[in-house]
């Protein structure tokens, strides 16, 4: 059994190296997301996305005279910063080259801070989207394919402002991510000259929410903005504001966007409305075929931007002639953003030749990069209308 | 006008939502005080009972859906609800059997008990979850208000509306019956009066004859009616979710406690003041004021005393107080 073992273990090890020769090369990148915890359904697409994107640049052999792409899984708990800070060491040792994560705002934050600025190591998150990570000091290594909620504020009062909403009660979950969000939204709406007559938090999986209600609907207002999960207190808000009477129609951020909500409320949900992260056009519909053929599901959400995060490393890198983060970090936001020749999901090989021969690229890919600020992205929306208790998308902003 | 107005809305945001919480939140206390006051210690595993007696409720329901049965305005749950008891008698009795009679014949002391119960809890939490699953369900048909807001309004010509649904008036309805029962029961019967002799003094009601093994059992099945009945009101009037269930025990608790434990008066009146002490505490009376008040003196704040995240704190508060002033709670009960 011992001999077995070792002769299976020997035969691998010349297998890799193998490998390895024929790419003179070799160029890892960590994907730390959490494989486990609250968001564990998201991850797998996730992941894959990502893999995706190493895969096409390894097959095109345009990388550096051909370097292969790895990936390296590692599980950041989504809530456990203890996890995530040590698997992200843990690839760090193992020698990666750029880091693909985190995927909650939490430990993304505790990532960076521990790890990756001590390291010198580049991040580019495809999920965190607490606006704490804007103003977070990061040395210039990190960066995000999803935007920050401070702009789903902005979003979401354009979108009432143009419904002719005067103004709102506004609810959130209490963590980081609801008042977040929260104020985001109640800033933005203010600005737009808006009012907003109570922001009131509600904790997930209470047994009554009728305290929440009478206070909310003594403030009053035109619309009830619910900034919460539906899975959720969220949906229990709602379900005591339609009992109660209180309201009838609904603003619903991204958090409330999904199937189980009209499933759960029914037919009074509709003529409700709100927002998610999403895009439309060539590079989202082209990702879509691509993962059907690979055998994923390429509309999970954050999968587009995960794809589109990989792919930024490995074209930064090209830029630079280097795989090392010191030298590739400054040209993430060149590759990502105008001028050049734009660039979508499945034309990577093409991309990487354009930055070889010097030619300017535009990075598009499958979820319209367009890095703006410190390094994060200007964000398309998708408009949602419930209607006959379905979500349809109605616009994107 | 004005007066009806601030009235109408005074009773849709505070009286009805009180009053139902109150009543589910006082079965499931007298569920807790009638363990405490017969068996000796405080059942963790009440949260789950209930969560356990509504999926139960909730399986037949599905069941006689689908064969088309149902009560035309009222939930077709309330037919299913008979078989829930039943098969949450049949938990009880198991549990008591193979768990708690155990540590009775070694004359455990009650805070073993409360640690094995805790342990109970977390079992019961597994069967739910793994026969029903952790989401989030939603079982109730038929009429959903005896009267909408919007009807009301459209009715009365008032600018308030004041919905009442029929899961409220089911669950006002049924409390007030069951706790009648559960009183004859304790008051006028024979077995209730040995379980209440055995409650009092437990080596005297031995040596009178009354046998003990017995007492126990109509306990339990008295508490898996309770249990099953406020599971699946609350499951009713909100929605069946496990987690929730197991997030009502504090509530539940800090009921029985504040009202005395072991006391079913009690159970009940702290089943409402915990309710109340939510809803009145946090609510912003600027609408109410508004109507009441002449436009001069209209307050333009919310005229909120705490706001809405407080109001666990607020219940716990009340709770420290009785402990403090008056450790046997508001009715007499046995010294915590």
């Amino acid at each position: 059994m011992k001999k077995m073992l070792m002769a299976t273990t020997a035969a691998a090890l010349l297998a890799t190296n193998a490998w390895a020769d024929a790419h003179s090369k070799e160029v890892k990148l960590g994907i730390e997301f959490g494989f486990t915890g609250p968001i564990e359904s998201l991850t797998g697409p996730m992941a894959a996305g990502a893999e995706m994107a190493m895969k096409e640049v390894t097959d095109s052999g345009m990388l550096m005279d051909g370097a292969m792409v790895t990936a390296l899984r590692a599980d950041s708990g989504c809530i456990d910063n203890g996890l995530a800070v040590s698997s992200a060491e843990r690839l760090i040792a193992d020698g990666i080259n750029g880091l693909i994560g985190a995927d909650c705002s939490g430990v993304t934050g505790a990532v960076l801070q521990n790890v990756a600025i001590p390291n010198g190591m580049v991040m580019i998150s495809p999920s965190a989207t607490s606006p704490g990570l804007t103003t977070m000091e990061d040395n210039g290594l990190f960066f995000r394919t999803s935007p920050s909620d401070a702009r789903e504020g902005e979003v979401m009062a354009e979108i009432l402002k143009e419904r002719g909403v005067e103004s709102i009660a506004l609810t959130y979950t209490n963590n980081d991510y609801g008042k977040g969000l929260a104020d985001a939204i109640e800033s933005s709406f203010k600005a737009a000259g808006g009012e907003v007559t109570i922001v009131a938090a509600h904790e997930d999986g209470k047994a009554d929410y009728s305290a929440e209600m009478g206070a909310l609907a003594s403030a009053g207002g035109d619309l009830l903005v619910v900034a919460g999960y539906l899975d959720q207190g969220g949906a229990g808000i709602i379900k005591a504001a339609l009992d109660s009477g209180a309201w009838d129609t609904f603003g619903l951020p991204g958090g409330m966007i999904g199937e189980n909500l009209p499933k759960n409320i029914g037919p009074d949900l509709d003529g409700s409305y709100g927002q998610i992260a999403g895009s439309e056009g060539k590079g989202i519909d082209t990702f879509a075929k691509m993962a059907e053929e690979a055998g994923f599901d390429g509309t999970s959400p954050y999968a587009p931007e995960s794809y589109d995060a990989a792919a930024l490393f490995l074209l930064a890198m090209q830029a630079a002639g280097s795989t090392d983060p010191a030298e590739y970090k400054d040209k993430i936001m060149e590759v990502a953003n105008a001028p050049g020749e734009k660039v979508y999901p499945g034309e990577l090989g093409k991309a990487l030749e354009m930055i070889a021969n010097g030619t300017d690229i535009d990075y598009v890919g499958a979820s319209a990069v367009e890095l703006i600020g410190p390094g994060e992205s200007a964000g398309t929306y998708r408009m949602i209308e419930v209607r006959d208790g379905k979500n349809e998308t109605i616009g994107f902003k | 006008m004005e007066f009806l107005n601030a009235i109408v809305a005074l009773s849709n945001y505070v009286l009805i939502p009180g009053i139902a919480y109150g009543s589910q939140l006082a079965l499931g206390a007298l569920g807790v005080t009638l363990v405490y006051g017969i068996l000796r210690f405080s059942n963790f595993a009440h949260g789950d009972t209930m969560a356990f007696g509504a999926m139960v409720t909730i399986l037949f329901t599905w069941w006689f859906q689908s064969m088309g049965l149902s009560l035309g305005p009222l939930p077709t749950a309330l037919i299913a609800l008979p078989l829930g008891i039943l098969g949450t008698m049949g938990l009880l009795l198991l549990t008591d059997r193979f768990v708690y009679r155990f540590y009775r014949a070694q004359k455990a002391k009650p805070v073993i008990l409360v640690i094995v119960s805790l342990g109970v809890m977390f079992i019961m939490n597994g069967i739910v979850r793994f026969i029903i699953g952790a989401d989030d369900i939603n079982f109730l048909d038929g009429e959903r208000f005896i009267i909408s807001a919007r009807d009301f309004k459209t009715m009365t010509g008032l600018d308030e509306g004041l919905a009442f649904r029929t899961t409220q008036l089911i669950t006002i309805v049924t409390a007030m019956i069951i706790v009648a029962a559960l009183f004859w029961f304790l008051n006028k019967t024979r077995s209730g009066k040995s379980m209440r002799a055995y409650s009092d003094n437990e080596d005297l009601a031995l040596l009178s004859g009354i046998n003990p093994e017995r007492v126990v059992m109509i306990t339990w099945l008295i508490v898996a009616v309770l249990a099953t009945v406020a599971g699946v009101l609350y499951g009713l009037d909100k929605s069946f979710k496990p987690f929730t269930y197991f997030q009502l025990l504090l509530p539940i608790f800090a009921s029985a406690i504040v009202g005395g434990l072991g006391n079913p008066v009690g159970a009940i009146a702290g089943g409402f003041v915990i309710a109340f002490s939510e809803v009145t505490i946090t609510y912003a009376w600027k609408k109410v004021l508004g109507y009441l008040l002449p436009e001069s003196l209209e307050p333009s704040g919310l005229v909120q005393l705490l706001s809405t995240d407080y109001k666990f704190a607020v219940s716990f508060v009340i709770l420290l107080i009785v402990l403090l002033v008056k450790p046997t709670g508001l009715f007499k009960g046995q010294a915590v």
